[in-house]
């Protein structure tokens, strides 16, 4: 059952392409992988990070500059991006690991705050425009990113999109198995009761810092590859929007499932997309679902969708 | 003398205090568990049971005094080291891991001494070697027809249960628990008794208790705390004789 869901998921990946209009797909594939990085820390650690934009955005900002100035091909550019959104990942980690609930969230958000100062001050990233025009470059020095197929008279930058469709696969698989291994069971044992995980023996914060270091990493990976696809750093990617953003997108989609915040960043993008023509009404409406999804079901789309699977089972009289 | 004393008793506290901003919870505490007994920490609420809890398990950080363990002094160190030494506490309210299974509970525990806690790219098939382990823990708690239920939806004395059996797991030398019996029907109380009983066998037990028939049938040796200092020790009779006790407990005024 599962892998046919897998199977059928990935066949859809393949297609996308075809059938919506690709930059489309792969800013919500980006956007995606953001949300599932996100998740492993507020759905299977329990900590509710409100700076994440600064791993999204930094990374987005080091792989663009690297690969327009340093003239990096773009999959090493998305590794060292990922890389620096690691880096940066323990610097705020080892800052923040020891305070719980809303400081953390607080002290997160301060720190993330400080990268979009920078970002917006430095000489080197282009101020209020950002880092533009980033070149798409050659996969390892020999497909063409930039390259666009004309398909049935539309243009599709096919090289692009299964570029970042394998990206998001490896990250996918990457958060798949980090919930599914010995360690995300401990991860899952302290979000349920800190206190006796420790009194079982197990350094928790050794062990949140670890969550908390790949989370950025793979925020990273989905912000490097934000940037290849748009072309684009800007002060959007860094901004404490992009935070609550990604805060909305796993919530929507369900904390703590592994396809939940998938089906919210589908959902969020999607919503944008298309009532970008109503302007600034968009938060509106987004934030109007968000207050009814909320308040309707609580455990998210997905996570509403499991219990029901669980609950229903009969012989299991409570 | 000395040396053989320090050797029959697995936990000594020296003068241990602990001071909250003025308030004196804990005072001059010299406890002395002796190995492979079952040792009872008695007194009226508020006397300081759960603090000294708390200071002999790291929880909370002694203002003065020290805490030794089989001779060697522990009063520095953190609470997983405490763990890792093979101190054990459990939880006043039950400390359990209410979404995961009992059987994954009971694993969490087991999982320690594999030493791959920080493996995030192995499958968690790789634990499979914990489950015939797992399952004689949960068995022997009488919780093995629950394994994969949902721990949230446990009755309070099977929570209770599943909790010593996820301190077993660790097979601690010394197991603190913090009021196993609080809260509980009479049925469970037997049964948890029992289970502690059984248990003890070949480990130390301090605990914390109320429920004065669960100590008089279990304990070797009890203390008795009142306003942080120790009032009285001994055995449960010799104790339970004692007039400042009786006065402490039932608040008889004698002259």
């Amino acid at each position: 059952m599962n892998r046919k869901l897998w199977a059928a998921l990935f066949l859809a990946g393949l297609a996308a392409p075809f059938l919506i209009y690709p930059v489309f797909v792969m800013q919500l594939l980006c956007f995606a992988l953001f949300a599932c990085a996100f998740n492993l820390l507020i759905g299977y650690t329990g900590l509710l990070s409100f700076g994440h934009a600064a791993f999204f955005g930094g990374a987005a900002y080091v792989t663009g500059y690297l690969v327009k100035n340093a003239g990096l091909t773009p999959e090493l550019g998305v590794i060292v991006g990922t890389l620096a959104a690691g880096l940066m990942g323990y610097i705020f980690g080892i800052l923040t690991i020891r305070r719980q609930g809303i400081y953390f969230a607080m002290i997160t958000l301060a720190l993330a705050q400080v990268i979009y100062f920078i970002a917006l001050k430095a000489p080197f990233t282009g101020g209020e425009d950002g880092l533009q025009d980033v070149p798409r470059g050659m996969f390892l020095g020999l497909v063409d990113l930039g390259h666009t197929y004309h398909v049935a008279g539309k243009p599709l930058e096919l090289n692009l999109y299964y570029f970042v469709f394998i990206i998001f696969c490896i990250g996918f698989w990457i958060i798949h198995r980090a919930i599914h291994s010995p360690f995300g069971q401990i991860l899952k044992a302290i979000r349920e009761n800190e206190p006796r995980a420790i009194s079982l023996g197990y350094k928790v914060e050794r062990l949140k810092l670890l969550a908390f270091v790949i989370s950025a990493s793979l925020a990273g990976t989905a912000g490097a590859t934000k940037s290849l696809v748009f072309q684009l750093a800007s002060l959007t990617d860094v901004s404490w929007h992009t935070s609550g953003e990604v805060v909305l997108m796993t919530l929507l989609g369900g904390l703590g499932t592994v396809l939940g915040p998938v089906v919210g960043a589908f959902t969020v993008v999607a919503l944008q997309a298309e009532l970008s023509a109503f302007g600034s009404w968009v938060t509106v409406v987004i934030g109007v679902t968000f207050v009814v999804c909320v308040l309707s079901f609580r455990r998210g789309f997905v996570g509403e969708v499991l219990e029901k699977i669980r609950t229903r089972p009969p012989g299991q009289n409570d | 003398m000395t040396v053989a004393m320090s050797a029959e008793y697995i936990l000594e506290t020296r003068d241990l205090t602990k001071d909250f901003s003025g308030f004196t919870a804990v005072s001059e505490v010299n406890l002395k568990v002796r190995k492979g007994s079952i040792h009872a920490l008695i007194g009226p609420n508020g006397a300081g049971k759960t603090t000294v809890f708390n200071l002999l398990t790291k929880f909370l950080i002694p203002s003065s005094g020290s805490i030794l363990f089989k001779g060697k002094d522990i009063t520095r160190e953190k609470p997983a080291d405490v763990a890792l030494r093979g101190i054990i506490r459990s939880f006043q309210i039950s400390a359990v891991f209410p979404k995961l299974s009992p059987f994954e509970n009971v694993r969490i525990a087991l999982q320690r001494r594999l030493g791959t806690c920080y493996h995030f790219w192995k499958p968690v098939s790789s634990l499979d070697i914990l489950t015939e382990r797992a399952f004689e823990l949960l068995d022997s708690v009488g919780l093995k027809e629950l394994a994969h239920h949902h721990t949230e939806e446990l009755a309070y004395g099977q929570k209770r249960a599943l909790e010593i059996a996820t301190t077993l797991a660790l097979d601690p030398e010394l197991m603190l628990l913090d009021e196993p019996t609080q809260g509980m029907g009479a049925e469970d109380v037997g049964k948890i008794t029992e289970l502690v009983r059984k248990v003890a066998q070949n480990r130390t037990i301090l605990m914390v208790e109320h429920n004065l028939k669960v100590v008089a049938s279990l304990a070797d040796r009890i203390t008795v705390l009142q306003r942080g200092s120790i009032l009285a020790e001994g055995e449960y009779d010799e104790v339970s004789r004692n007039p400042q006790v009786m006065e402490a407990y039932m608040g008889s005024v004698h002259a």
